[in-house]
């Protein structure tokens, strides 16, 4: 099985087991939680291991922090952008995008690089 | 405001819903490695984190509580809004808690068995997380 295939298969699932996870709770607020998991990061992260090396991977890790921080204003804003001006899901969190290449390569510019 | 664990949310999920989700993690965990291939680890890390099943998500959540508000003949497209917006609010409580998993696993990678790591880094997520959400549930109510 060629490696493309693999990564998809492990990433979908555990995209799809946090998702399930996340729909089992109540409030919503709580269930967003699951929205940031780690799962392409888990699956990610388990194939560098074995496949790259500890080093590679933990090289992965540090620049993540950047993402996950860009991915934390990015969440802001979408909140925002439904809260107050009331547009829709998918053109909020698609006008959002570029927000999240800002913070994370900016950050990592910054403080990482 | 008590957390409950509510079966009944995963029944108004459409198994094209929960296809949707797996091939769109699929598709971002091989852009991630196709990224990292090409550009190395340094670039790769940051798409880690990147927002792909976000808009998904979200779309799904708001037409799922705009389903279920029209069906008691109320508004729905104001309560789906609202619902997609919360959820927003929780990803990004989840990030905190994102950060703490990537500097977590940098620093247990080189040291310890990958399970060990991973693990370790999952449940700090999890309680970083719960605990940003606790912290923000309780301001609210203060201010």
């Amino acid at each position: 099985m060629s490696e493309a295939l693999v990564r998809f298969i492990i990433g979908g699932l555990v995209v799809s087991a946090f998702a399930i996870i996340g729909g089992l709770f109540k409030p919503v607020s709580f269930a967003g939680l699951f929205g940031a998991a780690p799962s392409v990061a888990l699956a990610t992260l388990a194939l560098a291991i074995s496949k790259d090396g500890k080093d590679y991977a933990g090289t992965e890790c540090r620049s993540m922090m950047a993402g996950a921080a860009g991915l934390c204003l990015y969440s802001l804003l979408v909140s925002q952008l439904l809260a107050r001006f009331r547009l829709s899901a998918l053109t909020a969190t698609l006008c959002a995008i570029p927000l999240w290449f800002l913070t994370s390569f900016a950050l990592w510019r910054l403080f990482l690089r | 405001m008590t957390i409950k664990i509510d079966p009944a949310g995963l029944k108004n999920t459409r198994w094209h819903e929960y296809l949707l989700r797996f091939v769109a993690g699929g598709v971002i965990t091989v852009i991630a490695g196709v990224i990292a291939r090409q550009w190395g680890p340094v670039i790769g890390g940051l798409f880690l984190a990147f927002p792909a099943i976000f808009p998904a998500s979200a779309t799904l959540i708001e037409k799922h509580e705009r389903q279920r508000k029209q069906e008691k003949g109320l508004h729905g497209e104001e309560r789906g809004t609202d619902a997609a917006a919360l959820d927003a609010l929780g990803a990004a409580m989840g990030s905190i808690g994102l950060v703490a998993f990537a500097g977590i696993c940098w620093w247990l990678i080189p040291r310890y068995p990958a399970p060990l790591a991973l693990g370790g880094a999952t449940v700090a997520w999890l309680l970083v997380s719960f605990s940003a959400w606790t912290i923000r549930q309780r301001r609210r109510r203060l201010f």
